[in-house]
C-alpha cells in the first residue's frame, strides 16, 4: 500500500481553503445562514464547532481499531451528541445572553453534517495527529466563513460591529435588511457568486491558454 | 384554548415563523433536493411526516421520562436517537402498510434522519410548557411552512434554468437570490401577529 502520507502543513490548507466548508463545499448552512446576524454570534458558533470536531475527531481516531463497523454511525452521534451538550452546558452558565440568540443552532451542531463527515471520511482512517489537525483545519474554515459572513452582514446591516468597537456610520442609515433574515441568504448568494465568477474566469483562462499554445505548436 | 388562538398559532408556525426563510433550519435539503418539483414534493411529505410524528414522541418523552427523572440535559442525544429509530421504524411500516405511499416517500426517508430541521423542531417545542394540542399544531403547521417553501421554490428553480441568467450566478447563487425574497415577503407580513414560538 503506497498512500502518499499527507503533511500536518498540506492537511490544514486543505481544511481552510481548498475545501472550505462554507463557500467551497456548501456544508452545514443552517448555523451559517442563521448565526451570522452579528459578529459576536458567528465566532461563539465557529468556535464551538472548532472544539467540537477537534474533540470527537481526537477521540474517534483514538477508539477506531475497537469501534465495530456496523455500529460506528449510532456511537460516533452518541459522542457528538455528548460533546455539544457540554458545550451547550458551559454556553449557558458563562454567556447566557449569546445562548439565548443561538442556542438552538448550538445543540444542531450534533445533526450537522461537516462533524460526522470529517469523522467518517478522515477520523476513521488516520491517527490521532493527524485527525487533530484536520478537525482544527475544517473547524478553522468554517469559523473563517462564518467570521467573513457575519462582518459583512453586521457592517452593512447596523453600520458598525459591536464586538470590535467598529462604526462608520450611524444606524439609522445602515441597510438593516443585511442583519435581518434575507441578508443572510443575499449575502451569501454574492460570496458564492463572487467564488464562481472566479472559477470560470479561471478556466476561460485556462482554455485560452491552451487554445494559444496549439496555434504556436 | 380558543379557536383564534389556534389560527394565530398555527399562522404563525407556517408562515410568520417559517422554519426555512426565517429560522434556516433544513437549508441543506432546501438547496439540495430542490432541482426538480417532483422530488421537492417527495421531500417535503416526508419531512413533514417526520417532524410532526417525531416532535409529539419528543415531547412526550421529554415530559414524562426527562422531567420526572430530572435528565433534562439528555435531550440532545436522546432525541437524536430517538428520530433516528423512528425513521427507521416509519419506513418499515410505510414499506409494508403503505405501498403507494413508499413509492413516493421512500428514498427520502432515511435522508430526514439527518435533517436538522426535524431536531430542530423537537427541541423548539419542548421545555416550553406547551400543551398536548398546542405541541401538535405547531409542528405539524412548522412541518406545512417547509413543504411549502421547498414546493414554492422548487417550482421557481425549475424556471430559472431555463432563462437567460449570467454563467456565474446560475446553480447556486440565483437560488439564494430567490430565497432572499421568499425571505423578505415573509419578513413583511411580520406584523402585530407575532406571537413567540
Amino acid at each position: 500500500m503506497s498512500r502518499t502520507k499527507q503533511s500536518k502543513k498540506s492537511i490544514l490548507k486543505k481544511g481552510i481553503i481548498d475545501n472550505n466548508p462554507t463557500f467551497v463545499m456548501l456544508l452545514g448552512m443552517c448555523p451559517t445562514l442563521a448565526t451570522t446576524n452579528t459578529f459576536a454570534g458567528a465566532l461563539a458558533m465557529g468556535i464551538s464547532v472548532v472544539i467540537v470536531l477537534v474533540l470527537t475527531n481526537a477521540v474517534i481516531s483514538l477508539f477506531r481499531k475497537i469501534v465495530p463497523a456496523q455500529i460506528r454511525i449510532p456511537m460516533y452521534i452518541t459522542l457528538i451528541a455528548t460533546v455539544v451538550t457540554i458545550i451547550e452546558y458551559f454556553l449557558q452558565i458563562y454567556f447566557i445572553e449569546l445562548y439565548d440568540s443561538i442556542g438552538i443552532y448550538i445543540a444542531l451542531i450534533a445533526v450537522n453534517c461537516i462533524i460526522l463527515g470529517r469523522a467518517e471520511a478522515f477520523a476513521a482512517k488516520n491517527n490521532v495527529g493527524d485527525s487533530i489537525v484536520d478537525g482544527l483545519g475544517t473547524g478553522l474554515g468554517f469559523l473563517f466563513g462564518l467570521s467573513i459572513l457575519a462582518f459583512f452582514r453586521e457592517l452593512i446591516g447596523t453600520g458598525g460591529i459591536d464586538l470590535l468597537k467598529i462604526n462608520i456610520m450611524s444606524s439609522e442609515n445602515a441597510i438593516s435588511i443585511f442583519a435581518q433574515n434575507p441578508g443572510a441568504f443575499l449575502t451569501l448568494g454574492i460570496i458564492v457568486a463572487i467564488r464562481q465568477y472566479q472559477v470560470i474566469k479561471k478556466k476561460k483562462t485556462k482554455e485560452l491558454q491552451g487554445d494559444y499554445e496549439n496555434v504556436n505548436r | 384554548m380558543s379557536i383564534d388562538n389556534m389560527i394565530l398559532i398555527a399562522f404563525n408556525a407556517f408562515l410568520i415563523q417559517n422554519i426555512i426563510l426565517t429560522k434556516f433550519l433544513g437549508i441543506c435539503s432546501f438547496l439540495g433536493v430542490s432541482k426538480n418539483k417532483s422530488s421537492a414534493l417527495g421531500m417535503g411529505l416526508a419531512v413533514t411526516f417526520v417532524i410532526t410524528v417525531s416532535a409529539v414522541v419528543s415531547y412526550f418523552i421529554y415530559e414524562f421520562i426527562l422531567i420526572p427523572y430530572n435528565i433534562e440535559y439528555m435531550r440532545t442525544i436522546i432525541f437524536i436517537l430517538v428520530i433516528a429509530c423512528l425513521v427507521q421504524l416509519v419506513e418499515m411500516v410505510v414499506k409494508k402498510y403503505f405501498k403507494s405511499l413508499y413509492s413516493l416517500l421512500g428514498i427520502y426517508l432515511p435522508l430526514v434522519t439527518t435533517n436538522c430541521a426535524v431536531l430542530g423542531v423537537a427541541i423548539l417545542v419542548t421545555g416550553k410548557s406547551y400543551t398536548f394540542t398546542q405541541t401538535l399544531l405547531i409542528s405539524f403547521f412548522t412541518a406545512l411552512g417547509y413543504l411549502a417553501s421547498i414546493f414554492v421554490f422548487s417550482s421557481i428553480r425549475v424556471k430559472l434554468e431555463d432563462s437567460p441568467i449570467p454563467e456565474f450566478l446560475k446553480g447556486i447563487p440565483v437560488g439564494l437570490f430567490t430565497a432572499a425574497i421568499m425571505s423578505m415577503i415573509v419578513l413583511g407580513l411580520k406584523t402585530s401577529l407575532m406571537v413567540p414560538i
